[in-house]
């Protein structure tokens, strides 16, 4: 085998890809090829390295340099340059925003200085078309161990002890879940990868499969063999195309290398994959409703009990797990218990993936160890608030996740902290909003996705959101009263309380969190007519201060609706009835005259 | 593809694969293991810096030594080339001057193995270990 | 069996395990309103998809309340089914399904059978806080069912109806969230759906999203027209459930109340659709014969078991699902086609009136009979055999709206001769009946001696699924029955797979036969009622002074004056049918 002085290392992950991520592979190919360096430079496509904000990202081994913003074009000058010449090629260098100084080592950039990888351990480190890779960093070494060495209740045992909990957002004991469909009687046991991430930004579960397929699938045969099952069933959302070309190359791959199959590592275990496509519902990330549609049926939940434990896929006990839970586990078997429970909180172990989006600097993927702090998160790894904004909330847990406050930003992130503060875990969405944003329209805003994606069984959820989407209108646009307030709150507790499934059971997060910690924007909203951040269009009125105004009609001539009138060299009037709130007057005027009240 | 029929197979698989990626377990923390730079600047490669960087990274590897070697530019010291930075883990970093194949032969096995220093360090004013010692 | 023991608005409560929340609370005379649960017992059917939240109650330490439709007993489980909480959050549902339900009680077909409507009286709704939008959908008219999606709350009973009782699996919900509906696959309309309009999804709707179409003003307009003789057929199901529109008790024979009824509305005559029962057997039971005696002698050709094609739903359903076996039913005409046939031919000419001056029509227990009536081989030169073919309630609706006080009203006899029956024409509405009528007379028949015995208990009952055998004097006749079409696509299904043994085979599309029909009285879930209008029905039969159809004196008459043998040529122009393939009626365009 070719043994390389230099791997070049580019992210193959769908942003950067879209970033012409495949022309910087094939150049840096080219030029390599130019060079005549073609024994002595590896060029490898992993998957995420998570800093998304900065991609596309090449990283040059063994000197751990972390260009960012490459292009197809830089190809050359990286080769020439870097490898050549061995001269950084400092514009594509990070620069720290705190030091403004070039940083060339990723280990040293604030963002991936408090993170811990180990559900993204491959990501970004191997190639994930490649399983030799995969094996060569332990690679189904976990499922060989637990083939060969130890019985399923000693195996569920480590995962137990390990204090793992589901990723996908309920953060319900792994283990414990594996031992309760153990202990099912039944002759076909399932299990099934949830990978039907659909949360709205969030993409977890999606760089996991496109970086490190292999280690899903290690987790489920493993699993397969905890619970008695040899069928593994991967629902995966369609429009993740480059996620399921891995996953095929990786089963097939897989199967070549006998790790899936029939008798593998010759115990007689035999344990297989298939998938099965979703075609994007967010009710279908529900384990009911997810295995209502693998069986072909409206993808709608059920009520539990019977949980998939013990009436599943087909009616057989199914195990269902997330992506991330998966990617956890073959880890935890090679290195122990007490090393994961080490890492984490009390009640909740290990790390957690988060997808940073909204107005931060560093948007991306990070993998942190529970009990880290929101500030640290959102100001350190995050590096703060974008354009120097001042921080109003973030929201985590997806659309159905509450928004917290300023006030909250030093509780440790875990599942029973967050929750405890009105938002949850959920699935690793973290959106966050500055003082631009209006707290009444970021409620509508995810409703208007949870109208979108309810699946309409109950009545609660099915009617009951929409009603709330539609108070939340009437606010924004100054029509409500401090009656429909009321209205909204007791509407929002019913349909939490009486929902079918967690869509309903917390789609109204949003509305009652944002009620509670920004209580003042509702009231200034409906009892002022006023949106304090100056969002709401329908609240907004153009003035021109006629002092100001010099009569110059240049605002007149722009306005698209002649909503303004005055006649030259006199202070001109803009006549709210008629005015579409454009906001081109004010482009307009030099004198500074126009302002928003 | 072969199949691995126990885990054993799985293990010699591994270890057969490992070097494949070592290179990026290495790199990733540096500070654990021999850091080798090899000046790459024009000079340096008119010297035999090529040739001498294959050569670490060859016997290096075929004595198992946990050792990343990597191109650098140039030093500033064009009148000693090939020029190669040293650094053995929880030590200083030493500069070598003219380290052809042979000079980098005894830096392996005296310095980076044996643990003393030899000849050929550059600036000529670099002090042993020894004397610091002496001097605390 | 395990016991559980748990305690209900603090009454102690002891119940088997597996029970719900909601039968553990009726066991203690604790009511909890449901909207979209359904359990039919007898049926072994129940919709409970656990989706309207009515049912919700407190359960001590469970972080949301629990709908007690799908909650199990636990252990010491504490349960409070009218808390503050458990009120509020019940009123406030109700509140969102009626604000997107349009407010037309007054005009609307359900009005005062509505179980919504019952039950935001029962809740105390007196105004709904959320003005928002509402649903909107087209409303779809099909020959026999009219769907109003606007009215749906999304119960789901249609669905399960049509897919779990009936395998028809032409209903089912679509699109998602607030514009989730139930309907046919692409929101096609029902008629180009594989749809049998069998009903059964009418009979267990809530609201008036689906209904009948109502043809009450068709006929009266007949009526009043002096220039149409206006006759009338009605089924056999009809008398023992009519009475329940009025407020009697289920099961109750008004045979005689209708027949006065009728007269009253001005039908010029009032005849039985149980005359042209015994005369389907006539010409059934003949096939069957004529089909068995072939067998017996060895010809490969002809098709056993005979299958019976008296249900139109039925029909509809074989035609769709089964066209490989379009041979296999009897050619028979249903008893509606029958006596519509004989009205226009040979009563029209007793009479000396042109067809087309004559208006039958059908009180059906049956919604699909609309259908029916309208199948085009079913007309002569564009006019139908039958002309209005209207359900029970539309009925009771017209004896509503011309004031007769049903109740105080004195039994009439049926007009001649079209009115007279037998007691086998009567069983005819019964699951079991149109085979048990066929044997009295094939036995016979086939035999040459008299039945001892009527009563062939072995092929009465509920069971979804019966056989029995019937000793024909030595030879031995494999009988089958099914009603529901759930359980018909189970014996067809073996039937079609040359697993079936049976020399004759029974299908009634609806749930107890025609008793359970489409458009009878509603049941509200209440399988019991469909009992006794069953056992209504025997005993009619058994007081009926003849039994058995070929000795109805007008049958025998009529093949006399008129149609010579069963069987013969004209019986066959007129009394029999053939059956189409709509395997493939279903086209999807695309616009």
């Amino acid at each position: 085998m070719a043994k390389y002085n230099n791997h070049i290392l580019v992210c193959g992950g769908t942003g950067c890809r879209a970033s012409r991520g495949e022309e910087i592979v094939a150049n840096l190919k080219q030029a390599v090829a130019d060079n005549s360096l073609e024994d002595q430079i590896q060029v490898v496509r992993t998957g995420c390295f998570g800093f998304c904000e900065k991609g596309p990202i090449v990283k040059m081994i063994p000197d751990n340099t972390f260009y960012v913003h490459v292009t197809p074009e830089d190809a050359g000058e990286i080769i020439s340059e870097h490898l050549v010449k061995g001269r950084k090629v400092n514009r594509l260098l990070y620069i720290d925003p705190e030091t403004s100084e070039h940083i060339s080592d990723s280990r040293h950039m604030e963002f991936y200085k408090k993170q811990i990888r180990i559900a993204l351990r491959n990501c970004g480190f191997i190639n994930p078309e490649n399983i030799d890779e995969y094996v060569a960093r332990d690679g189904y070494a976990a499922l060989g161990k637990v083939l060969s060495e130890m019985t399923p209740e000693e195996a569920i045992k480590i995962i137990k002890d390990s204090g793992l909990r589901g990723r996908g957002g309920g953060g319900f004991p792994t283990g414990l879940k594996w031992e309760i469909t153990n202990k099912v009687k039944g002759d076909v046991k399932y299990v099934v990868c949830n990978a039907d991430e659909g949360d709205p930004g969030a993409f977890m579960d999606r760089s996991i499969l496109e970086g490190d397929p292999h280690s899903v699938l290690e987790a489920m045969a493993i699993c397969g063999y905890c619970i008695g099952g040899s069928h593994g069933l991967i629902y995966i959302r369609a429009e993740y195309p480059l996620a399921i070309q891995r996953l095929k190359i990786a089963i097939d791959q897989a199967r070549s290398l006998g790790v899936l199959g029939k008798d593998i590592f010759g115990t007689g275990f035999s344990f297989d994959v298939e998938l099965r496509y979703g075609a994007g519902a967010f009710v279908c990330g529900e384990e009911t409703a997810l295995i209502h549609s693998m069986e072909g049926l409206r993808g709608e939940p059920t009520v539990k009990p019977p949980f998939p434990s013990v009436s599943g896929y087909k009616g057989k006990p199914t195990n269902v797990n997330n992506v991330e839970t998966f990617a956890n586990i073959p880890v935890i078997i090679n290195k122990g218990s007490d090393w994961f429970s080490s890492i984490g909180t009390e009640k909740s172990k290990g790390t957690k993936v988060f997808a940073l989006a909204g107005k931060i600097n560093n948007v991306g993927l990070i993998e942190v160890p529970m009990g880290i702090t929101l500030r640290e998160v959102i100001f350190d790894i995050g590096g703060g608030i974008k354009d120097g904004k001042k921080f109003k909330s973030v929201q985590t847990g997806g659309p159905s996740g509450g928004c917290l406050t300023e006030k909250h930003l030093d509780i440790p992130i875990d599942y029973d902290s967050l929750l405890a503060c009105g938002s949850m875990m959920g699935s690793g969405g973290m959106i966050v909003m500055d003082e631009d944003d209006c707290m009444v329209s970021v409620a509508k805003f995810y409703l208007d996705f949870t109208v979108e994606e309810s699946c309409g069984k109950c009545a609660p959820c099915r009617i009951g959101n929409k009603r709330l989407y539609e108070i939340l209108d009437k606010i924004t646009k100054g029509n409500a009263t401090e009656e429909d307030l009321g209205i909204l709150r007791n509407l929002a507790n019913v349909i939490k309380d009486t929902s079918l499934c967690g869509l309903g059971q917390t789609s109204p997060n949003p509305v009652l969190s944002t009620m509670d910690n920004f209580m003042h924007e509702y009231l200034a909203h409906v009892k002022d007519g006023k949106c304090p951040a100056g969002q709401c269009k329908d609240l907004m009125m153009y003035v021109i201060d006629p002092v100001a105004c010099v009569g110059c009609t240049l605002c007149a001539r722009v306005c698209p609706v002649d909503a303004i009138s005055g006649d030259k060299k006199q202070p001109h009037i803009i006549d709210t009835s008629i005015c579409i709130k454009c906001g081109a007057c004010m482009a307009k005027c030099k004198f500074n005259a126009i302002s928003i009240q | 593809m072969a199949k691995v029929k126990t885990l054993d197979d799985l293990k010699r698989m591994r270890e057969g694969l490992q070097s494949k990626i070592s290179l990026r377990e290495k790199s990733d923390h540096p500070e654990k293991i021999v850091q080798i730079k090899v000046s790459m600047a024009t000079c340096g490669i008119a010297s035999g810096a090529k040739e001498t960087m294959t050569y670490l990274i060859e016997e290096l590897d075929n004595r198992a030594v946990e050792a990343v070697v990597t191109q650098t530019g140039c030093m500033g010291y064009c009148h000693s080339e090939p020029t190669i930075e040293v650094h053995v883990p929880g030590t200083d970093p030493v500069v070598y001057g003219d380290v052809d194949i042979k000079k980098a032969e005894e830096i392996i096995t005296k310095h980076i193995i044996g643990g003393e220093l030899v000849d050929g360090i550059i600036p000529a004013a670099y002090k042993t270990p020894n004397e610091h010692r002496n001097e605390k | 069996m395990d016991i559980v023991k748990l305690n209900i608005d603090n009454k102690a409560v002891v119940v088997e395990k597996g029970t719900t929340l909601l039968e553990a609370a009726k066991s203690v005379g604790v009511n909890i309103p449901t909207l979209c649960h359904m359990k039919m017992h007898d049926l072994n059917v129940e919709n409970n998809p656990g989706g309207c939240r009515i049912c919700v109650v407190e359960v001590e330490g469970r972080r949301n309340l629990a709908p007690a439709c799908k909650t199990e007993c636990t252990q010491d489980m504490s349960v409070n089914t009218h808390s503050l909480r458990v009120v509020n959050a019940r009123r406030t549902v109700m509140e969102l399904i009626l604000s997107d339900h349009p407010a037309e009680c007054l005009t609307c077909v359900k009005n005062g059978k509505c179980e919504l409507q019952s039950m935001a009286q029962n809740l105390g709704i007196r105004e709904i806080p959320f003005a928002g939008e509402q649903s909107h959908y087209k409303t779809d008219r099909s020959p026999a069912i009219i769907r109003d999606m606007d009215k749906c709350i999304m119960c789901r009973r249609c669905e399960m109806a049509c897919n779990v009782l009936q395998t028809v699996g032409c209903l089912s919900a679509i699109n998602r969230g607030f514009e989730s509906v139930v309907a046919p696959a692409f929101e096609m309309d029902l008629e180009k759906s594989t749809c049998t309009y069998c009903g059964q999804c009418v009979a267990v709707c809530p609201t008036g999203a689906l209904s009948e179409v109502d043809n009450t003003r068709k006929v009266i307009a007949a009526l009043v027209d002096p220039s149409k003789t206006v006759i009338v057929q009605t089924a056999p199901a009809v008398r023992a459930a009519l009475g329940e529109e009025f407020g009697m008790e289920p099961g109750t024979l008004v045979t005689g109340k209708m027949a006065s009824a009728l007269k009253k509305l001005g039908f010029d005559k009032v005849f039985d659709t149980d005359f042209a029962a015994d005369l389907t057997i006539m010409e059934e039971g003949t096939e069957l014969l004529n089909r068995l005696q072939k067998h017996l002698n060895g010809d490969k050709d002809v098709k056993l078991p005979i299958l019976t094609s008296c249900c139109p739903g039925w029909v509809n359903f074989f035609e769709s699902n089964f066209p490989d076996l379009l041979d296999v039913p009897s050619t028979a005409k249903s008893p509606q086609q029958m006596f519509g046939a004989i009205a226009k031919s040979y009563l029209a000419d007793k009479m000396g009136i042109k067809r087309q001056d004559m208006v039958v029509v059908s009180i059906m227990p049956c919604l699909a009979k609309k259908y029916e009536a309208s199948r085009p081989e079913f007309a002569v030169d564009g006019n139908p055999d039958v002309d209005l073919s209207i359900s029970t309630r539309e009925l009771a609706q017209m004896i509503k709206g011309a004031n007769i006080n049903f109740m105080e009203l004195s039994d009439e006899e049926f007009d001649n001769p079209m009115g007279e029956s037998t007691g086998a024409g009567v069983i005819f509405a019964n699951t079991g009946g149109v085979i048990e009528a066929a044997v009295r007379s094939a036995y016979e028949l086939h035999t040459k001696k008299k039945l001892e015995k009527l009563e062939f208990e072995a092929l009465r009952g509920f069971e979804g699924i019966r056989s029995a055998e019937v000793d024909f004097d030595g030879l031995p006749i494999n009988i089958g029955i099914a009603h529901g079409l759930g359980n018909a696509r189970k014996l067809l299904e073996d039937v079609e797979a040359g697993k079936s043994h049976y020399h004759a085979i029974e299908i009634m599309a609806c749930p107890g036969g025609c008793i359970g029909g489409g458009g009878q009285p509603y049941h509200h879930g209440d399988i019991g009622i469909l009992k006794k209008r069953a056992a209504a029905i025997y005993r009619e039969d058994e007081g009926k002074a003849i039994r058995k159809s070929h000795e109805n004196p007008f049958i025998i008459k009529l093949y006399k004056e008129f149609l010579g043998e069963p069987g013969s040529e004209l019986a066959h122009k007129l009394l029999h049918t053939h059956y189409f393939d709509k395997k493939n009626k279903v086209e999807i365009k695309n616009d």
